[in-house]
């Protein structure tokens, strides 16, 4: 596993001085979580001291890089498939979206450990999984559709600035929601499942990789036969295109909006608990980062645009991984803002997209 | 008044019923392998007391049953207001003047530092104002001129032992030339594009500032920051002068209080002049504003440039206060919540950022056994603000008349 990971080694090498210094509260939060996941973060460190030993200009290096970066790009790719759906029909950046893939982390972990702890686990693994990732996936489906009629639907007609004022309002308050209902520590995934991997000379392919990537590529196939090949794909894509002309039609924009929101957030619930399994545990605040990231993969692949946000989110993923494996590991999370915006100023329509009016940019 | 009732229970049995099902799994779904209701259910109860309670409220106020109360208060308010606008201005402005002078007399350490707080926001949220208010871009990056601020103040003491008076306006020049070379590639965007790139740049400033060990000493921070001196003359051996740090939080406050003085002025100066003019139309239509002869590029960099010095002196007074500097104080979070602020009062109104500040900082101080529900009430405030009041708590007053409000 690459060390890019979301959170905790930061913690870890700078807790004794930074600890004391921080005001009251935030210190009891920083030591908890500090011997909480003590032994993750150490197993990170482990791994991460391997791999800077790992010769850099070697091939193997480069093809396990090439992996990672696959794995990390078809999770980011999952996320941006929510961002770029809603732009697609709403003209709205869901703030909120972020959050509801922390969501589906943890309610993943929390169906997990259930099953766990029902002693289903060692049994039935392949049933316990499918249903984890179902129930999730439904989870923040049903959560974003009540999200968008609360916070998003009222304010259609109103200023975009307001619109997105609501947005982030909701991404806080879901993200605080999360910390209270949820601790603010890691929550770690049951650990025992998807031990070892295939091996290649020096290249690793981990079962969990192989998973990721085989599950990310049957809910991308699956949403492209959604959206390209059946009735309610067209619906969607003509209330996107036109809302009034749509509805002239018949086509309902207050249900298509609320599948849409479904529909991302279901894969962005998938994603969170990818994640999870991925980085061993969960946080609630875990969904900022890579939901910026996703959307800079929207941008990337031209916002608006289903199979632009496949491609960039992939070259997100692979630009941070080989960024941190060959630049810098301190600073992967520029790499994705630095493409954000020089996409946004040299190629505002991304590599895939349409001419956009000048509303949006 | 049931007429009104019905048009609303509908909705919000579906809401609640929303809630319990977007709360079981959270809280009713256990790892042992038990599913309990207990909990689900006790927190869904008080949540369904608390919005009742709103509803029934919000019913009311509709259907006017609600006059015989609101009508006195509005009355009384308008009453107030026209007194205040009877009386010279220099007369209020005065009395505000006095007791923002008295108060730390008055009071203890604890309310000082809390009022300390609160002019620090004040600031913030005006330079915040400039940006979003007059010239109607949202910044959500705004917090890493703040952080600007308060390094160089620190790196500059603490590297060469410079005093406070000559890093101030270094300090504020800095942030001014972050904030160009942030709003210089970004500007050709406009609206929600706008928002994410301003955030992409703050977290690279706050990336930056946590690795660059060498020159910030990463997260670990500065320590040792001198706080203000001032040069006073002393008369018992001739006249000397020598160095007085300001220790005292009392004295401290005044300086504060200084600084945001200055930021509402200069914001309100800003506001009725040719540029604020401009900033309004840019906000308004800025197809419309360049038709008509403002550069628009110029003036939303200027819009920046403001927005970000008014940050970066309040960051060297920051500096200065903490005698410690930490990438931790400059997160996306801060800027959320400068925003929240400005959105609550009101955007572009003076008063109302005021008001939102001393809200957001105090009221949370006041409850201080409900901290850990702050930030979740912040999140909820402007999710309210916008759906029911989206100009404020003190709505900015509008320049002129327009062609829609003679209709």
């Amino acid at each position: 596993m690459h060390p890019d990971r979301f959170f905790t080694v930061e913690i870890d090498t700078n807790f004794h001085i930074r600890g004391w210094l921080n005001a009251g509260h935030d210190r009891l939060i920083k030591m908890g979580k500090l011997f909480r996941v003590h032994s993750l973060v150490l197993r990170i460190r482990k791994n991460y001291y391997d791999h800077q030993n790992v010769k850099k200009d070697n091939m193997d290096y480069f093809i396990q890089q090439l992996i990672n970066g696959i794995t990390l790009g078809g999770i980011y790719a999952l996320i941006a498939l929510g961002y770029t759906m809603v732009y697609g029909v709403i003209q709205l950046i869901n703030f909120a979206h972020g959050e509801f893939f922390a969501a589906g982390g943890y309610v993943g972990v929390i169906f997990l450990s259930f099953f766990t702890g029902l002693g289903y686990m060692e049994t039935y693994p392949v049933v316990c999984l499918t249903a984890s990732f179902g129930l999730a996936m439904a989870y923040c489906a049903y959560l974003a559709i009540g999200v968008e009629k609360i916070a998003y639907k009222p304010l259609r007609k109103e200023s975009r600035l307001a619109a997105l004022l609501s947005a982030l309002g909701m991404s806080i308050f879901l993200s605080n929601g999360l910390m209270l209902t949820q601790g603010v520590y890691d929550k770690a995934y049951p650990s025992e499942l998807f031990q070892g991997g295939m091996h290649f000379g020096m290249v690793t392919v981990s079962y969990l990789q192989v998973l990721i990537l085989v599950l990310t590529g049957v809910l991308l196939v699956a949403l492209n036969f959604l959206v390209f090949k059946t009735k309610m794909g067209m619906a969607m894509r003509a209330t996107a295109q036109d809302k009034t002309m749509s509805a002239l039609v018949a086509i309902s924009s207050n249900r298509i909006i609320s599948l849409t929101f479904a529909i991302g957030a279901g894969l962005a619930a998938a994603a969170g608990i990818m994640v999870g399994l991925y980085y061993g545990s969960v946080r609630y605040d875990m969904g900022f980062i890579p939901g910026i990231k996703a959307f800079s993969a929207a941008v990337l692949g031209g916002i608006g645009n289903i199979t632009g946000a496949m491609v960039g989110g992939l070259i997100i993923g692979m630009v941070e991984v080989f960024g941190a494996g060959y630049i810098s590991g301190e600073y992967k999370d520029v790499f994705a803002f630095i493409i954000l915006i020089s996409v946004l100023y040299f190629k505002p329509t991304g590599i895939m997209g349409e001419n956009i009016d000048d509303t949006r940019v | 008044m049931i007429q009104e009732f019905k048009k609303v229970w509908k909705n919000y049995t579906i809401g609640m019923l929303w809630l319990l099902g977007v709360l079981w799994p959270l809280l009713g779904i256990h790892p042992d392998g038990t599913i309990t209701f207990q909990k689900t259910v006790s927190v869904w109860l008080y949540i369904l007391a608390g919005t009742f309670v709103c509803l029934i409220l919000y019913v009311i106020n509709t259907s006017g049953n609600l006059k015989p109360v609101t009508t006195p208060v509005a009355g009384a308010a308008r009453k107030i207001g026209s007194m205040i606008e009877v009386m010279p201005s220099w007369i209020w402005i005065s009395a505000l003047l006095i007791c923002a002078f008295i108060y730390p007399l008055v009071t203890g350490r604890y309310a000082t530092d809390v009022a300390i707080t609160v002019l620090f926001y004040i600031c913030l949220g005006l330079g915040l104002n400039v940006v979003v208010g007059l010239a109607g871009m949202l910044d959500l990056g705004y917090i890493a001129f703040y952080g600007v601020g308060a390094y160089t103040y620190a790196l500059l003491n603490v590297n060469f032992g410079l005093g406070f008076w000559v890093c101030l306006p270094v300090s504020g020049f800095l942030a001014c030339i972050a904030g160009c070379i942030v709003g210089y590639p970004t500007l050709r965007m406009r609206g929600d594009y706008l928002a994410i790139v301003t955030l992409g740049f703050g977290e690279i400033i706050r990336i930056i500032l946590n690795n660059w060990m060498e020159l910030t000493n990463g997260p670990n921070g500065i320590l040792g920051v001198k706080t203000i001196g001032i040069l006073m003359p002393f008369f018992e051996n001739g006249m000397t002068l020598e160095t007085l740090w300001v220790k005292k939080l009392q004295w401290f406050y005044y300086f504060v209080l200084g600084l945001a003085i200055v930021a509402i002025i200069a914001v309100r100066r800003l506001n009725y002049s040719r540029v604020g003019r401009a900033w309004e139309s840019i906000r308004e239509d800025e197809t419309a504003a360049e038709l008509m002869g403002v550069n628009t590029f110029n003036y939303k960099l200027l819009a920046y440039a403001m927005g970000a010095i008014f940050a970066g002196l309040a960051g060297a007074f920051f500096a200065a206060r903490m005698k410690f500097v930490s990438p931790e104080s400059f997160t996306f979070l801060e800027s959320a919540m400068v925003l929240c602020m400005v959105v609550l009062g009101g955007m572009g109104s003076i008063p109302g950022i005021i008001l939102g500040v001393v809200a957001l900082i105090a009221l949370p101080e006041a409850f201080r056994e409900f901290e850990s529900y702050r930030m979740l009430v912040f999140g909820a405030t402007m999710i309210i603000m916008m759906l029911f009041r989206p100009a404020g708590l003190i709505p900015a007053k509008r320049v002129g008349k327009r062609s829609e409000d003679k209709e």
